[in-house]
């Protein structure tokens, strides 16, 4: 009875680790969803495959695949840069001259631009899954930090965990205690006023896509380490799946995002865990489907303006 | 020289002819209206000196060059900044980050700060509740933010959009008085009001608008008494 009870509870245990985990890398990609549709009321449906290039750029220079190899941190860092900037040209080439168009127009645009990155990264990398060599990740990663009993936490879980808390403290802190954090909240409210108050807002608007896309680019990287594999399409799934977080949040809330993505995690890797593994995705979804029957705009969301 | 001039300004808002030809100057120091019934473009006028809306013919002219093709904070850093219909505060912004919204384009912290104190002077009731959010106050009290941040950005001309909209008689009066204040202090202003009379009343020169032309323009007081003019917007 006794073995019973903690041999359920170190399963619980290590489910709840593995949830989190999850849990803090979708909440890294649904802040990027929550940001841009909070400044310019788009849905940018391509925003997954800035983290699957994230994954692709370092896994690149890691292996020296345009040439160079760097160190692991130092291809990390200029892999999240690159999807930074990745991020403000999307937004400069393909939203930036819809702006004023009917929203459907942009909508569609980033569907189409979901689908070009998918397919220029399928040119450049192939359709083969890729993985990290571990000669060249650091060693500890997949060495236990914490051991209870049963349950094992990573090096790695604790990194992605911790990574996730750091970034989203500091987006807080950007957009609650800057100017372009002001800026972009003015916007968010009364885009005219804000611009007749001086703000540019095409270029708060580059700021933010370039925060978002980051983000987007630091949670692929993870998630390339995490389950060590890189693929055109793996931003497509989590890209999804981000999304659904967002909405379950409180799309255009922040907190709504990190929440939302917490949830979705742990549904996923309990549902996983105690129902079904076939059917964690699917019950996922049920979740979001749930709140969102139950409060329409999500936990966090305002009242959303209908306007198609 | 005039601080602005509009030259025979036209504005198309898709099919429709919003502004046939506005002719239109302000000259630095003055208090200039321009009233007119709903829907005669004395918005779009104001819109398209902030150049949220381009014209597609005729010119804006401050201080002698034109502001076509200028980015709207382009049009605040030059000095021109506008208290929009509507308020248009920031609601979820603080009363204080609404403010400091104003000051966007300044950089100098310390003129801001003392900036933002001499509006807490104007507007006392701003002071008092400086850390709630914007869209708690009264519709009066959102009038006062909006002036309030607008003078933030340290403006030499102020385009002022029916700032009595709404407001009970007495909050009209107290609105008009601060805006007397506001020019006393140097601020050139361009009023855009429906209150035809207290406008006049307060104005040196008036325009009168209609279906996107300049009709009629004078000496505030000769307007007061313009028989036209009393008939149409001054209902006697």
């Amino acid at each position: 009875m006794l073995t019973a009870i903690l041999e359920h509870s170190s399963l619980f245990l290590q489910q709840l680790v593995n949830g989190i985990t999850l849990g803090s890398i979708y909440a890294l990609i649904a802040v990027g969803y929550t940001m841009v549709y909070g400044v310019i009321q788009l849905i940018n449906f391509a925003h997954g495959e800035i983290y699957m290039l994230g994954a692709f750029i370092s896994f690149s220079l890691l292996t020296g695949l345009f040439g160079v190899g760097l160190p692991f941190w130092l291809a990390v860092l200029v892999a999240v840069l690159v999807c930074a900037l990745a991020g403000v040209l999307l937004d400069i080439v393909a939203y930036r001259p819809l702006r004023r168009a009917p929203r459907l127009a942009a909508l569609i645009t980033a569907i189409g631009m979901s689908i070009f990155l998918q397919n220029l990264a399928l040119l450049i990398w192939g359709a083969q899954i890729k993985s990290f060599p571990r000669n060249l990740i650091p060693a500890f990663f997949n060495e236990p930090a914490l051991q209870f009993g049963d349950v094992v936490v990573s090096w790695l879980q604790v990194i992605i965990l911790l990574t996730a808390i750091f970034l989203m403290l500091a987006l807080q802190l950007i957009v609650h205690y800057t100017r372009l954090g002001r800026a972009m909240r003015a916007i968010a409210q009364d885009k005219t006023a804000a611009s007749l108050m001086g703000v540019n807002v095409d270029r708060v608007v580059s700021y933010t896509f370039a925060l978002g896309s980051g983000l987007g680019g630091v949670a692929g990287i993870l998630v390339a380490l995490y389950y060590n594999a890189v693929y055109p399409t793996m931003g497509y799934f989590a890209g999804i799946k981000a999304f659904a977080a967002a909405v379950l949040g409180g799309i255009g809330s922040i907190p709504g995002a990190i929440l939302g993505g917490g949830i979705l995690g742990l549904a996923e890797v309990f549902g996983g865990g105690y129902i079904s593994s076939s059917y964690s995705d699917g019950i996922a979804y049920a979740v979001m489907i749930l709140v969102i029957l139950v409060k329409p705009n999500g936990l966090f969301g305002r009242q959303l303006r209908d306007k198609a | 020289m005039p601080l602005l001039k509009l030259k025979d300004v036209h504005y198309y808002y898709g099919n429709i002819h919003a502004l046939k030809g506005v002719d239109l100057e302000i000259y630095a120091g003055e208090i200039r209206t321009l009233i007119g019934a709903n829907g005669a473009g004395k918005s779009t006028t104001l819109m398209a000196i902030s150049a949220i809306f381009k014209p597609q013919r005729g010119d804006i002219l401050y201080h002698g060059t034109s502001l076509l093709g200028r980015a709207p904070d382009a049009i605040v850093k030059a000095g021109l900044c506008q208290v929009p219909e509507g308020r248009r505060i920031f609601p979820g912004l603080t009363i204080q980050e609404n403010l400091e919204m104003g000051a966007y384009c300044r950089r100098v912290k310390a003129a801001i700060a003392a900036d933002l104190e001499m509006v807490y002077d104007l507007f006392p009731v701003l002071g008092e509740r400086r850390r709630q959010a914007g869209g708690t106050l009264s519709g009066g009290e959102q009038q006062m933010l909006a002036i309030g941040r607008a003078l933030m950005s340290q403006p030499q001309l102020l385009l002022l959009d029916e700032p009595s909209l709404g407001l009970a008689p007495l909050m009209v009066e107290k609105i008009f008085s601060i805006i007397e204040r506001i020019a006393g202090e140097g601020i050139t202003i361009l009023l855009v009001e429906q209150n035809a009379h207290a406008a006049l009343t307060l104005a040196d020169y008036g325009y009168v608008m209609e279906t996107g032309k300049i009709i009629l323009e004078a000496p505030a007081n000769e307007l007061l008494s313009d028989e036209r003019v009393k008939e149409a917007y001054l209902g006697e």
